[in-house]
C-alpha cells in the first residue's frame, strides 16, 4: 500500500556563519509517505553525493522526538505543518504530490545560523547554567521517600519538564522570546520542594541570563505554544511572571 | 594472562566495595585543582562523572559531539531505572538486584562489579530525587513503582515514558551548574580522533572541531571515555544517527582491550522497518510488556490474509491468537528478558506467522483497557502512543501495535577492570562505552542504573585512587612530540579519506554492512554464516578504502567525512564481533549460535569451556587480534541454566 510523491524542495544553503545564504532548489521523486521527514533529506543528500555535490547540513540525532537537536522551519512553521512532534518525527503523508516545501533553519537573533539549516543555540545551555538546577553535589541527600509530593504537583512538573530545549518556541515567536523555555524549568522545580528553596534566586538568575543573550519580551501572543513539539503551557509563563515578580519584590 | 588483572579487592562480595573505599588513596582539595580530568562524552555517564568530579575540585574537560550536553543519546531511554529500594514490599534486596543481573546477563558479568552497582543503585534515586528529577508518584506522595523484564519484583522507579530524559536532564543541569562554577570547561560539536600515550599512560586526546574542521590538542591527567555503544555498526539501530564506535576503537588501537565485542542486545519491542530509505528504527519501550500482550495469529492462513490485508488483527477471535510468550514461559510470560523475547519473535516470523510485512507482531493493549480503562494507559504510556500513531498512522488504543526486534544496545565495550580502568593506565571507560556489568544480555532499565553509577558513584572513588600517585606530574604542554606524532596521524588520515574521490557514498556503504551484520552476526548466528560476515566485512573495507566519496573540503564543516571517519571504525567493529562471535561456541544471553540450543530452542552456555570475557588485543591493521580471557568464577552464585519458563 505503499504510495509516493514527487516534490520540490527550496532549502536554504549556507556555507558558513559569514556567508550571505541563499535557496537552492531541488528535485526529489518517488518519496514513500511512509518516510520521515528527515528521511527525505537523507534521500535529497544520497542525491547530491551521486552528482559529487555537497550535502545538506542540518542538525537531527535521535530521530525519535527526544533529544531536540532537529529544527527547521518548515513552510514557515517550526518543525512543519503536523502538530505536536519534531521534524524528525514528521512523516510524508503530511505533503501531497507536486507540493513544494520551503525549508529554513530557525530565524532568531540568538541562534546565529552556522552552516546551511544548522544553527547555534548554545544560549539555552547559558541559561541552564545561571541557575536552572536544584543546587545539590552528588551524595549526602536524604532518602528518595524522606519528602513526599502530592501526586498532582509531581504530575505537572513533569509536564513541564518534557521541554526538550529545540528553541521551536523561540524561532516561532516573533520577538524571539525564550520565555516558554525559561518558564518551564522554572515551573518545573518550583513546583517540587527540593527546588523550591532557591526558586527566587533561579528565576531572577535566569530571566537576567535570557535578557543578557539577546530573547526578546514576551507579549503573550501564544505562538510558541501553539508550535512546541512537547505541548509546553503557557500557564509556565505565567508562573515565571509570578516568580519572578515575588522574588523582585523581595529585593 | 598478565595483562588482564581484574583488580578485585579481597572479602566476601558484600564487603569488597566497602572495602575497597576504606583503603583506597585519596587526593586532598589542594591538590584536585591541580589535576585535569578529561571526559569524553555527555550522556547519563559523562554527565554524571564531570558534574561530580567538578564537583569534588578537580579540572574537568568535558567534551560531546552535539551541540549540547543534553542532546546525548541517553535521552532516548524510556522506561525506567531499577533500584533495590524494595519500596513496594514485594521480597526486593541488593542480593537480589545483583542476582538477577547476573542471571539475566546468563552469567558472562562479573559478580564483584554487579554487586557494586546494586548497592549503589538506591543511592542513584536519592541523587535524582534531590536534584529535582520528576519521578512518577502515588496519590499518598510517594514514589511509585513499576516491574520491567527478568524480574519478579517491582524495582523501576519511572517518569512517564521519558526517564531517561529526566535523568540526563538531571545530571546535564549538575553539569552545567559546575560549568558556571568554573570547575568545567565544556567543548560542544567537538569530536575525540585520537587518545595521546606518554610513557604508557592516557596523557590526552587529539579532537576535531566538527563546525571547523580543526584539530585541537588536549591534556588531561586522566581521560575517561563514556563514549556509549557500537550498535550503529548495523546501520538500522534504535540509536542515535551520531552514536558511534569511534572512541573505543581509538582506545583499541592503542593498547585498550575490546572485550565481549559480540555481545550485542536485540530489543524485542520495536516499531518495523518501512522500506529501504528507513534511517533509523524506533523502540517501544519495554514498559510496555507491563500491560501489551504479544502475539500472532494460530493459524497460518490467518497471518497470510492480514499480510495480504485482507484482515484486520481485531478481526482474529481470541482462541485463533498465540499469545506464544505465555504459552512458552508461563512464568514470566509477556516479561521475559529481552533475548529471549526477540528469538521467541523471530522464531515465529520465521515459521510464517508474521503479520505486517512478514516481520512483525502484535503487542495488544485490548486486555489491559478493558480491565484499567483508556484513561490509566494514556496516563502511563501516553508519549509512546502518541509516537507510535504519528510513525504508523495507526491508533494502538484500538488495533494493536506491530513490533520487530532491532539491535538496541552493546553489552560488549572496552575491557575494564574493577576500577573501570581499561589496560592503559590512567584511561577509564564509563557506562556503554565499558563491558563490565550487563555479561551477554542487559535486563531492562539497567542501562541508566549503570550509566550513573558510574558516574555519580564509582569513578569518583577509583579515580582518585589512580590520581594520588600522580600529584607530582606537571601539567604538560601539548607541544609535546607525542601530541604532535598522534596529531600528525590524525591528519594524515583525514587526508587519506578525502583522497579518494570514490563513487560510492558512505551510507551506502554503511547499508551494506548493516545488512550483513543483520544477516549474519545478527539474532542467529552459526559457524558458516560468521564466516561469510568475516570475508563480505573484509571486502567492504577494501571497497571503503578505495571507492567511497566524500564531496566537501577537510576545513569547515563537513559531514560526509564525519560519517566517513566513523564508519570506517564500525567497520573494524563489525569484523570484531563477527569473529567474536565465531570464537564463542555456545550461546548465551544475546549471543545465539544455532548450534547450541537445547531441544527447545533455548540458549545453551558452555560454562566447561567459554566462562570467560573474551578481550581482543589489537595487533596492527588487517592483522588477526589476539584473544585473552577473563575467567569468570563466581563465588555467591551458582551458574544453571537460566529457566523462566
Amino acid at each position: 500500500m505503499e504510495k509516493t510523491i514527487n516534490l520540490t524542495l527550496r532549502v536554504w544553503r549556507q556555507n558558513g556563519p559569514k556567508d550571505k545564504g541563499r535557496f537552492e532548489t531541488y528535485k526529489v521523486n518517488k518519496i514513500s509517505t511512509d518516510s520521515s521527514f528527515l528521511e527525505m533529506l537523507d534521500i535529497l543528500n544520497e542525491q547530491l553525493i551521486n552528482e559529487n555535490k555537497v550535502p545538506v547540513a542540518f542538525d537531527h540525532d535521535c530521530r525519535e522526538g527526544i533529544c531536540g537537536m532537529c529544527s527547521l522551519y518548515i513552510n514557515g512553521r517550526p518543525h512543519g505543518p503536523d502538530d505536536d512532534v519534531t521534524t524528525c518525527q514528521l512523516h510524508m503523508r503530511k505533503f501531497k504530490d507536486g507540493q513544494t516545501i520551503t525549508i529554513e533553519p530557525w530565524r532568531s537573533a540568538a541562534f546565529p545560523v552556522i552552516h546551511d539549516l544548522i544553527v547555534d543555540r548554545q544560549a539555552f545551555d547559558k541559561i541552564i547554567a545561571a541557575g536552572g538546577y536544584v543546587s545539590v553535589n552528588t551524595g549526602g541527600v536524604p532518602d528518595a521517600n524522606a519528602i513526599p509530593i502530592p501526586k498532582a504537583d509531581a504530575d505537572e512538573s513533569m509536564d513541564s519538564a518534557s521541554c526538550i530545549g529545540c528553541g521551536a518556541c523561540v524561532a516561532a515567536c516573533k520577538n524571539g522570546s525564550a520565555m516558554l523555555f525559561v518558564s518551564a524549568k522554572v515551573s518545573q522545580l518550583a513546583l517540587l520542594p527540593q527546588g523550591r528553596v532557591e526558586g527566587a534566586r533561579r528565576a531572577k538568575a535566569m530571566v537576567a541570563k535570557m535578557d543578557e543573550l539577546g530573547f526578546g519580551n514576551c507579549t503573550n501572543t501564544g505562538a510558541c505554544e501553539v508550535e512546541c513539539p512537547k505541548n509546553i503551557s503557557l500557564s509556565n509563563i505565567a508562573r515565571l511572571n509570578r516568580e519572578f515578580l515575588s522574588a523582585k519584590l523581595k529585593d | 594472562m598478565s595483562k588482564l588483572n581484574a583488580r578485585i579487592p579481597e572479602g566476601p562480595l558484600a564487603q569488597k566495595w566497602t572495602n575497597y573505599k576504606n583503603h583506597q588513596k585519596l587526593v586532598n582539595p589542594s591538590n584536585k585543582r591541580k589535576l585535569d580530568v578529561i571526559i569524553v562524552g555527555t550522556g547519563l555517564a559523562g554527565a554524571s562523572a564531570a558534574a561530580s568530579l567538578g564537583e569534588m575540585g578537580f579540572n574537568v574537560k568535558n567534551f560531546t559531539i552535539q551541540d549540547s550536553p543534553r542532546r546525548a543519546h541517553s535521552i532516548a531511554a524510556q522506561g525506567g531505572i531499577n533500584a533495590a529500594k524494595n519500596y513496594p514490599n514485594d521480597g526486593d534486596s541488593v542480593f537480589r538486584l545483583f542476582y538477577d543481573t547476573i542471571k539475566g546477563g546468563d552469567y558472562r558479568a562479573r559478580e564483584a562489579n554487579v554487586h557494586r552497582l546494586a548497592e549503589v543503585s538506591n543511592d542513584i534515586i536519592d541523587q535524582c530525587v534531590a536534584q529535582g528529577v520528576p519521578f512518577a508518584r502515588e496519590y499518598g506522595g510517594l514514589l511509585d513503582n513499576r516491574s520491567f523484564g527478568g524480574a519478579q519484583v517491582s524495582r523501576t522507579f519511572y517518569a512517564k515514558g521519558q526517564t531517561g530524559q529526566q535523568l540526563l536532564l538531571g545530571a546535564y543541569q549538575a553539569l552545567m551548574r559546575q560549568v558556571n562554577l568554573g570547575t568545567v570547561t565544556l567543548y560542544t560539536r567537538t569530536e575525540l580522533v585520537d587518545i595521546v600515550i606518554v610513557d604508557g599512560k592516557a596523557r590526552g586526546i587529539i579532537t576535531r572541531d566538527l563546525v571547523t574542521g580543526e584539530l585541537q590538542r588536549h591534556f588531561g591527567h586522566a581521560v575517561i571515555l563514556a563514549t556509549g555503544g557500537y550498535g550503529n555498526t548495523f546501520f538500522l539501530s534504535t540509536n542515535a544517527m551520531g552514536s558511534n564506535g569511534s572512541a573505543a576503537i581509538k582506545a583499541y588501537h592503542k593498547g585498550a582491550m575490546f572485550a565481549n565485542p559480540c555481545m550485542a542486545q536485540i530489543h524485542p519491542t520495536c516499531i518495523p522497518v518501512h522500506g529501504e530509505s528507513q534511517s533509523k528504527l524506533t523502540l517501544m519501550s519495554e514498559s510496555l510488556r507491563n500491560d501489551g500482550r504479544i502475539w500472532v495469529p494460530k493459524k497460518k492462513e490467518d497471518a497470510e490474509a492480514i499480510r495480504a490485508g485482507k484482515l484486520k488483527p481485531t478481526q482474529i477471535a481470541e482462541e485463533d491468537r498465540d499469545y506464544y510468550l505465555e504459552r512458552r514461559y508461563p512464568a514470566f510470560g509477556n516479561l521475559v528478558p529481552r533475548d529471549v523475547a526477540s528469538r521467541a519473535a523471530k522464531e515465529r516470523c520465521d515459521a510464517g506467522f508474521g503479520v505486517g510485512t512478514g516481520l512483525a507482531v502484535y503487542l495488544d493493549f485490548k486486555s489491559s483497557i478493558e480491565r484499567l480503562g483508556q484513561k490509566v494507559i494514556e496516563e502511563r504510556y501516553g508519549n509512546l502512543f502518541q509516537m507510535y500513531e504519528k510513525i504508523v498512522d495507526e491508533n494502538p488504543y484500538e488495533t494493536p501495535m506491530m513490533i520487530y526486534p532491532a539491535i538496541h544496545y552493546t553489552m560488549g565495550g572496552i575491557w575494564v577492570d574493577y576500577e573501570l580502568q581499561t589496560t592503559i593506565p590512567g584511561l577509564f571507560a564509563a557506562g556503554e562505552a565499558n563491558f563490565s556489568d550487563h555479561g551477554a544480555n542487559r535486563l531492562g532499565a539497567s542501562a541508566l542504573m549503570q550509566g550513573l553509577a558510574d558516574g555519580y558513584f564509582v569513578l569518583p572513588y577509583t579515580i582518585q585512587n589512580y590520581l594520588a600517585d600522580d600529584i607530582a606530574t606537571k601539567r604538560m604542554t601539548t607541544n609535546e612530540p607525542e601530541f604532535v606524532e598522534a596529531e600528525k596521524a590524525v591528519k594524515a588520515r583525514f587526508e587519506k579519506l578525502m583522497s579518494i574521490k570514490g563513487k560510492r557514498s558512505v551510507d551506502s556503504l554503511h547499508k551494506e554492512l548493516g545488512l550483513v551484520m543483520w544477516d549474519f552476526v545478527g539474532m542467529g548466528r552459526n559457524k558458516e554464516g560468521l564466516q561469510i560476515a568475516v570475508e563480505k566485512i573484509a571486502a567492504i573495507k577494501k571497497e571503503f578504502w578505495s571507492n567511497v566519496r566524500i564531496p566537501g573540503d577537510i576545513t569547515g564543516m563537513n559531514i560526509e567525512l564525519e560519517k566517513a571517519s566513523r564508519l570506517a571504525d564500525f567497520i573494524e567493529i563489525g569484523d570484531l564481533m563477527a569473529r567474536d562471535a565465531l570464537n564463542r561456541e555456545e550461546s548465551c544471553g544475546g549471543h545465539f549460535r544455532e548450534e547450541y540450543q537445547t531441544p527447545e530452542g533455548e540458549a545453551l552456555r558452555q560454562d566447561d569451556k567459554f566462562a570467560y570475557v573474551s578481550c581482543w588485543e589489537f595487533k596492527g591493521s588487517d592483522v588477526t587480534p589476539e584473544l585473552h580471557k577473563e575467567e569468570l568464577v563466581y563465588e555467591s552464585v551458582k551458574m544453571v541454566q537460566r529457566n523462566y519458563k
